[in-house]
Parts: structure tokens; sequence; C-alpha cells
């Protein structure tokens, strides 16, 4: 009895360490240059589509309606108090600090990572990185650097236009529907909006959060048992793991940054 | 090779998240500090800073001429506040007063700056310059206790 528990312990520790090293082997992989800057650059352009443009879409929309109902409800709140015309000031200061950089996380988790797991883990089922390295191409160079730095490229920049469209449909709401003065929204919001405090360290966390969901995405998929059942059950754990660790990461990211 | 449509669409998506991150910076942080740039530095001492914060405004007449760039505390224990004020602003004399202010009763606090007379006794005041005449915040619960024990002095 006590040997198997041990000896599941012991299995379970080899695994995460090996998983660990894989991962960080991928990593490096991704990062390390390849010496052939010509033929990268059309690469991560392809993978920009991918990533970058086919997201903007669920972005946008998202954040109009994020930005609209923070408007709406924000406007209920401070209307109590007499201070309606703070309502832009609120508004982005949650898009900038908070929502931006984690609902644009969680929506790239969910639209991009799971798509580039099932994408390489297809791959590894139907051989073709096995047969790239037989053609002596590394598959790190061809396959994962593109997609990593596109995620890391894509990332903040849809957070960027996230956060941009929340506060768009902020104001869509407040002022256009419920008669906020549009000068005091503004105002207010300038006013209190700061370039580092808010915008950059923004930025700097979705740079974070770009760099964990696309290395989680590209290991689950490169490290997929190479089934459909497989396949299946890393995207699921990209999602799963993802979104997790950005909710996580960004409460450690705000005690840094904010306190 | 990538068509020529994706490389629109991905040089469009590049193009509107530097967009977007541009009219967060100006439109919503109205960060034309970050040029920073033509600024001459002022510092004043008082007695008591109250809640003044770095980045808080030094107004003239209610107008913001410049930021509050530090606040230390000097080697008499007395707290030395550093201004940045913006260069086109450089004809005060050191006849200059600052107080701090509060904007409303509990709003935010600020220093006021009242430009002095300019004869030909006074200097201008420049970068590094000290202005002596100062006045200190006014802490709510010290008025308050005044108020509350102060009438029995009379």
């Amino acid at each position: 009895m006590l040997t198997k528990t041990l000896l599941s312990l012991g299995n379970s520790g080899i695994n995460f360490i090996t998983g660990a090293g894989r991962a960080g082997m991928l990593l490096l992989g991704a990062l390390k240059p390849s010496g052939r800057g010509v033929k990268f650059f059309p690469l991560l352009v392809k993978q920009l589509y991918v990533v970058g443009v086919q997201s903007l879409v669920i972005i946008v929309i998202a954040g109009l309606f994020i930005g609209m109902v923070l408007s709406l409800q924000g406007y209920s709140l401070l209307v109590g108090f007499g201070a309606e015309q703070s309502l832009g000031q609120m508004v982005a200061l949650s898009l900038l600090r908070e929502l931006g950089p984690v609902v644009s996380a969680l929506l790239f988790a969910g639209r991009a990572g799971s798509a580039l797991t099932a994408e390489i883990g297809l791959m590894k089922a139907t051989e073709q990185l096995s047969s790239l390295e037989m053609m002596a191409i590394d598959p790190m160079h061809q396959i994962i650097a593109p997609r990593f730095w596109a995620g890391l490229i894509s990332l903040p920049l849809l957070s960027a236009i996230f956060s941009a469209f929340g506060i768009l449909g902020g104001h869509l709401v407040g002022v256009d529907w419920l008669g906020v003065d549009t000068g005091a929204f503004w105002a207010i919001m300038q006013a209190s909006v700061d370039w580092n405090q808010d915008i950059a360290t923004g930025l700097l966390k979705s740079m974070v959060f770009a760099v964990v969901i696309t290395w989680i995405a590209l290991h689950k998929g490169y490290d997929a048992v190479p089934t459909s059942e497989g396949i299946s059950k890393a995207t699921t754990s990209t999602v799963v793991t993802a979104s997790l660790a950005v909710l996580g990461l960004d409460f450690i990211l705000t005690a840094l940054m904010f306190s | 090779m990538i068509s020529k449509k994706i490389q629109l669409m991905v040089g469009a998506f590049l193009l509107i998240g530097i967009a977007a991150i541009l009219m967060l910076a100006i439109k919503v942080a109205d960060s034309r500090m970050g040029g920073g740039g033509d600024v001459y530095v002022l510092s004043a001492k008082f007695d008591n800073v109250g809640g003044l914060k770095v980045r808080s405004a030094v107004k003239v007449g209610g107008v913001v001429v410049g930021r509050v760039s530090a606040i230390s505390l000097d080697d008499d224990f007395s707290p030395l506040v550093v201004m940045k004020i913006e260069s086109k602003f450089n004809q005060f004399s050191d006849s200059s007063s600052v107080a701090i202010l509060t904007s409303g009763l509990l709003g935010e606090q600020f220093i006021g700056l009242t430009p002095g007379f300019i004869d030909e006794d006074s200097e201008i005041l420049t970068s590094g310059g000290m202005i002596e005449d100062t006045r200190s915040a006014m802490v709510l619960e010290d008025l308050i206790g005044q108020f509350l024990y102060g009438g029995n002095d009379d």
C-alpha cells in the first residue's frame, strides 16, 4: 500500500518535472534565433493572420459590450452619489487595468490557444513534425517559433483594441444614452488615467499573459498523445490551464504592480 | 507564398492595434507629460503636506502649470516638495507663494501657486529655485479639533 502510494507520487513527480523540462526546452527553442531571418518573416505574417486577425472580431465585439455593460452598471451605482460624471474614469480604469488584459487573454486562450494546440497536435498525430525533422528542418523554427512570436505580438495589441472599443462602448451608453456630459466623461478620465500607472502596466500584463498562453498552447500541442482522444484532451487542457494561469497570474501581477 | 490578402489584413491588424494604443495614450491618458522635455524644477518647504501626492497638480488660478515630482523629508524633518513647472510659465518672481489647497471639501489636494510681484528687488525664479513663502495643508482633523476644543481658549 505504502509502496504503491510512493510509486504513484514518484511517477507523477517525474512526469511533472519531465513536462516542465520539455516545456522549458520548447520555450528555449522558440526564442532561439534561427539564423534564417529571411524565411521567418512570411511564416510570422501567416501566423499573425491566424492568431491575431481572426481573433479581431470577437475581441472588438466583446470589448464593445463589456464597455457598455460597465457603463450601465457604473451609472446606476454612481448616480446614487451624484458622481455620474466620474463614469468615464470608472470605465477607463477598470478596462485598462483589469478587464482589458484579462478578458482579452481569456478570449485569446479560447479562440487562438485551443486552435494552436489542436493544429500542432494534429501535425504530430499525422507525423508532419517527424517528416519535417526527416527533411532536416527544425520544427521549432518552422512551426513553434512563428506561432509563439505571433501570439506575443498579437495579444497586447488585441488587449489595447479591446480597451479602446470598451471605452467607446462605455461612451456610447454613458453619454449618448444615459446623458452624462461628454466633456466631463473625457476630462475626468484624462485627469485620472496615467500612462505609466494604468496603460503601460495593462500592456505589460497582457504581454505576460501572451507568453503564458502561447507557451501552454504550444507545449500541450507538442506533447499531445497523437490520437484523436489525446488531441481533444490536450485542447481542453490548454483552455483550462491557460485560463486559470491567466487569472492566477493576474492576481500576482496586480499585487506587484498596484500595491 | 502568402497571399496579398493575408498580408494586407495583417498590416491592417497591426495598424489598428497601434492606433488603439495611440488612442489610449492620447485620448484617454492625455499624456502630454510623456514628452516631458520643457520643464524646470522649483522646490518649496512646508510644515505639513497633508495628502499631497507625487503627480499632484500645481495650479495658478486654477490652471495647471506643472506637477509635483517628488516629496521628501529635509534634514530638519520638514517636508520638501519638488515641482516640475512647464517652461512656458517661467516668469515667477521669488516673492511668489505656494499653498497646499484642496479641491472641494474632501477632494484631492494640489499646490496653488500665487505669482509674486516683479520689481527691481525681486528675481525671477530659475530651475532649482526655492519658494520661501509657503502655507501648509489644511488638515481637516486639526480644523475639527480646533472647532471642538479651541473655543475654550478665548
